[in-house]
Order: structure tokens, then sequence, then C-alpha cells
């Protein structure tokens, strides 16, 4: 018998910090990763300056003249809709000294004005002020030097809106990849489209930003953290098998550019569209009518995917969009090594019933969030690995390694899934052009 | 008619109340819900009427969900929880809103402090509560913990407030 000791394997070692031997089926990441504020500063450079972070939902800002403030990748922004319509991200200082222009969370507004000297932008972002002869030039107002500042680029998919601090950045379709196909099983849940309900849920998390990236789409942790989760499920009787007799046990998707998805029948009620005994019987109409329009519109394979199945997906390197009990979306950003902001938001159907709304809220808040029956346990599962990482100097390595044997046919209990995020990871890290070979 | 209670007697039942959380007395905790009672927290910053219907709180418990929420805080798997955070519940400015011939409506104001991990969380707000005092035992037929932080800081709600 082979006795693994517990060093890094000598196989690949870009950074220095991911090891992948995939003839001895070892994946490992140094805890260096999470815990030193020089890689933080590495990734602030190499991942969040050049890739596409997500901003917000159009519905988030559904009329003309509406705002909201976001911090996105270090930075403070604002996301607007101009008074045609038209969607602007800006950075949120004033051309003049910098101050923070747009000081509310959000509102409705025809045009920004700082209070500090008075400056005053239409929310398209052009200089509005007139100030008397003598004061300014007139490049001042015509050449744009007075204006707000915009994010270098700003795109968006089905609605979902991404800003990158790199001009020269691929195309947002491009960067998406595989992730475009699951981002449509979710955008097309709503004949309508998809909304953002209500506020968010912000919190933080004493513990590195990528921890929550791989617990997001962790198959593995499911049953032993949150075993108290799944004793709430079997007690309200807010589980079902049945439809799940295809033997289809799940599957793990490589979406590209470190994107990754898990895919699997689960045993809770999805309002869109799987009805539980814990729902009564009074919804299930309404819920079996909500399934019976995916299959009819979108045939009968895709249609019960979208209905049945849940999916938890990682859009490199802090989006995460998970349909599952509920449709989360949710960000975070690195605030310290050790330290990270969270937003999280409830995605649904634009105009849906009133009561579907409802059993989706309720559901979202059956496991999701700071108050959640499960969330938290996740959130001590990241700040314990977080105090783990103080022990880094004598005990250095994470395992990644589970289902490596498998290769392609990962399971969701696996951990081929987070493997994706870290080839990314190491592989901006290294500075290697995407491509390249290991 | 029965006049209503004094705000003597009111605060007494709050600091009850508070008391068995901070021992963690869950179970009896429960056992002051009136069935059919609901238990909820909006987000920090939304409005003090919110809908859970409507937008996203952070807990919207019906009775049964109350229940298994003190069910799991019980067990030894609430991970969060487990081993317990020390807690202590401050309540003041306490206010009865309305009163009834069966109860009434009650507001008060809370600090709450949690600590674990050698992390001190304040959690501070105000509390809304429609109390039946009817019977024998006063039973609490709704509360709403609105926290008047900007945003969560401590990170979880995994006590109850």
């Amino acid at each position: 018998m082979t006795v693994l000791e517990r060093t890094a394997p000598a196989a690949t070692a870009l950074s220095g910090m991911v090891m992948e031997d995939r003839e001895r089926f070892l994946f490992r990441v140094a805890r260096k990763a999470f815990a030193d504020e020089a890689v933080l500063e590495e990734e602030r450079r190499k991942i969040f300056d050049h890739c596409w972070l997500y901003l917000g939902h159009g519905s988030e800002i559904a009329s003309n003249c509406d705002f909201l403030t976001r911090q996105v990748g270090g930075r403070e922004l604002v996301f607007n809709r101009d008074r045609g319509g038209a969607v602007h991200a800006f950075l949120n200082s004033c051309p003049h000294r910098g101050a923070t222009l747009v000081r509310e969370p959000r509102g409705n507004a025809i045009s920004f004005q700082c209070f500090y000297h008075g400056w005053a932008f239409n929310v398209n972002g052009r200089f509005a002020s007139r100030y008397a002869e003598g004061n300014y030039g007139k490049d001042h107002y015509e050449g744009g030097c007075a204006d707000l500042v915009r994010t270098p680029r700003l795109e968006h998919y089905r609605d979902f809106y991404f800003v990158n601090f790199d001009a020269n950045a691929v195309s947002l379709s491009d960067y998406l990849a595989g992730a475009k196909e699951y981002i449509d099983l979710v955008a097309d849940q709503g004949e309508a489209g998809m909304e953002i309900v209500g506020g968010g849920q912000n919190y933080f998390i004493d513990a590195n930003w990528k921890l929550l990236a791989e617990n997001s789409v962790d198959g593995f942790h499911g049953l032993p953290t949150h075993s108290t989760y799944f004793d709430y499920l079997q007690t309200v009787g807010d589980v079902r098998t049945d439809d799940l007799a295809d033997g289809f046990k799940g599957a793990v998707h490589d979406l590209g550019n470190g994107h990754a998805v898990i895919e699997y029948p689960s045993p809770w009620g999805r309002p869109m569209a799987r009805w539980t005994p814990a729902w009564g019987e009074d919804k299930r109409e309404m819920i079996e009518a909500a399934r019976a329009r995916l299959v009819k519109t979108f045939g009968e394979t895709r249609g019960r995917r979208m209905a049945e199945l849940s999916r938890n997906m990682i859009i490199f390197p802090n989006l995460v969009i998970n349909d599952i009990m509920a449709i989360t979306v949710r960000t975070f950003h690195p605030l310290a090594a050790g330290r990270m902001a969270v937003s999280a938001w409830a995605l649904g159907v634009k105009g849906e019933d009133e009561r579907l709304r409802a059993l989706r809220l309720f559901n979202f808040l059956e496991f999701l969030g700071p108050g959640g029956l499960a969330t938290p346990d996740d959130v001590e599962a990241l700040e314990c690995c977080q105090r783990g990482y103080k022990n880094l100097r004598e005990a250095a390595w994470n395992d990644i390694s589970k289902g490596m044997p498998r290769g392609a046919k990962a399971r969701t209990d696996d951990e081929e899934q987070i493997r994706c995020f870290w080839r990314e990871w190491d592989r901006r890290i290294s500075g290697r052009p995407q491509g390249a070979p290991a | 008619m029965i006049s209503p209670p004094t705000r003597a007697e009111v605060e007494d039942f709050l600091y009850a109340e508070a008391s068995l959380l901070d021992e963690w007395r869950l179970s009896e905790w429960f056992a002051l819900f009136a069935e059919g009672a609901v238990y909820q927290a909006p987000t920090a910053g939304a409005p003090e009427d919110d809908d859970p219907t409507k937008s996203l709180f952070y807990i919207a418990d019906d009775y049964v969900r109350l229940r298994e929420r003190v069910g799991r805080l019980n067990k030894k798997e609430a991970h969060a929880e487990y081993p317990r955070s020390r807690v202590r519940h401050m309540i003041s400015n306490v206010r009865v809103t309305a009163a009834r011939a069966d109860g009434g409506d009650v507001t008060c104001n809370f600090v709450v402090y949690r600590s674990k991990n050698g992390k001190v969380d304040t959690y501070f707000g105000h509390s809304l509560y429609v109390i039946d005092w009817s019977g024998a035992a006063w039973k609490i037929t709704s509360k709403r913990v609105v926290l008047d932080m900007d945003t969560l800081y401590p990170g979880k709600l995994s006590i109850v407030i």
C-alpha cells in the first residue's frame, strides 16, 4: 500500500499554490492562498482587474432614472438607467475632488449632484453644472473632462449585468462560455423574464472569498454539514423522490474559463416547478401547471430538467447562481485575506402568481441566508477553515482530490467542479495565457 | 372589562423571554408562542412593515418552522451554535402601542451581544410584538425583530434575537 505523504505532489506548479497530479489522483491547494495578504493583492491585480464581475440584474433598476450603488472588485460603483432607458456603470467618485457622488443605496433621480462643491451630472454621466464665464474653459463642458468616469466595460447576458475593469477583455459572451446554457435554464423560467425580489441580504464572513466559491458548488459537504436541514425536510414533508426514477444521479460540467456547475435531482421542492407535500394540496395545481408550461414550451427533456433538477453554478471568480429550493444570485468580494462581503438576492419569475412568489420566498429562507436553517452552518465551516489556516506553516495543504479516479464520470459529491475553479485561478495567478498547456 | 396590563407587567414578560434565550432554554421559549404564531426578521435597512410574501427577509418562520428552528438549535449538529455562543439580551424602551381586551401590541428596543471564538457580535434594533394576554399564561402571536443596523455585520443570525 502506498502511503501518501502530506506534502505537495510533484506535478504542475504554476502559481506554486495549486498542485495537480493526475497519475496519483492528487489535487492540493496551498492554504497560503487563503491567508496571505500578498496573494490577495495578486488576485486583485490578476483576477478582479481582468475578469467579468457581476454588477447587478436589470430588474433592480427597472424604471428609467433608477439607480443603485454597489461595491464591485474593490471599487464603488453606480449602476443606473438613464432618462432614455440606457444602462450605465459609473465609478462613484466625483470627477472634481473624488468624493462619493451617490450616497444613497438606491433611488430614482434625474440628476446626481455632489454635495461637496455642488457639481451636478445628468444620469447619463454628462457634466450638467453651468458656471459663469471665467470659471472654466470650453473643454470642461464639451470635452468630457468633467463627465463621470465609466467602468471600462459593461455588458449583460439575459439581464445579468457584468463590468470589467480591463478595456481589452474578451466579450462577456465569450467569457461566460458554457455558463450561458445554465443561465438560460434560469432566465427561460419566466415568460416575461426574471426579476430580483425585494432587496438583498448583505452580510460578512470572516473567511477568504474563495472558500465561499468552493462551498457554493460543493456537494460533498451537504449531508455532514446540513444534517439538521435534512431533518427539517423530513419532518415537514418537504421531500419527495418519486419523480426521480429515471436513474439520473446528477452530473458535473466544466463550463470553461473556471466556471462549473453541478446538476442533480434534489429532495426538496422547487417553486419552479416541483411540488412537495409540505406545500399542501392547495398549491399543487399551481405548481403542476407551472411544470406543464415548461414542458410545453421547452419540450419534455428540457422542461423537466428546468422543473425538477437543481443546479449550483460558480461563474469565475465570484458569482454563484444556485437554482435549488429557490433561486439565489450571490456575489462576494474580499475585504482582506480573511474577510469577505457577501450579497445575495432571490430571483423570481416576473409577474408570477403571488402565492408562488410567497412560496418562493418562504422556501428560500428554509435553507439560505444568515437566518436560514443551513447557511449559518456553511458560514461557521468557512470561518473554521480560515482559523485552521493559522497552522499553515506546518499544515500547508488542502485536499481537493475527491473523485479524480472517476475521471469524466465525476459525481456531484466529488470535487471536480472545485478543481475547475482552481485550475483557472492557478492559470491567472501564474500569468499563463488562456489555452496554453499546463 | 379587565384593564390592560401595566407596563411593568409587560416588561416582566419580555425580561423573562430574554432570560430564556440567554440561558438557551429554547423549548421553553418556543412554548411562549401561540399556535399559528410567526417570528420574522426583515433584512437590515428594509422598511419596518415589509411583507415576507413580497420581499426577501432573513427569517420568516411560521409556527412549524419556528418549532423546527428551535429543534435544530437544540442539536449538536447546528454547527454555527455548537459549541453554543454566549448570549445576552438587553431590553429597553418598552411601550404598549395598542391595548385591547384580549391582547396588545408592544414595542421595545434591544441590544443583543453574542460571543464566540474570540469575537463579539452586536445586534441592535427594535422588536414588534403582538401578545395575547387573555389567558393565565401570556402568548406571543407575532414577533418581528427589526435590525436597525445598516447591514448585518456579524454575518449570521444563527441565534434567536
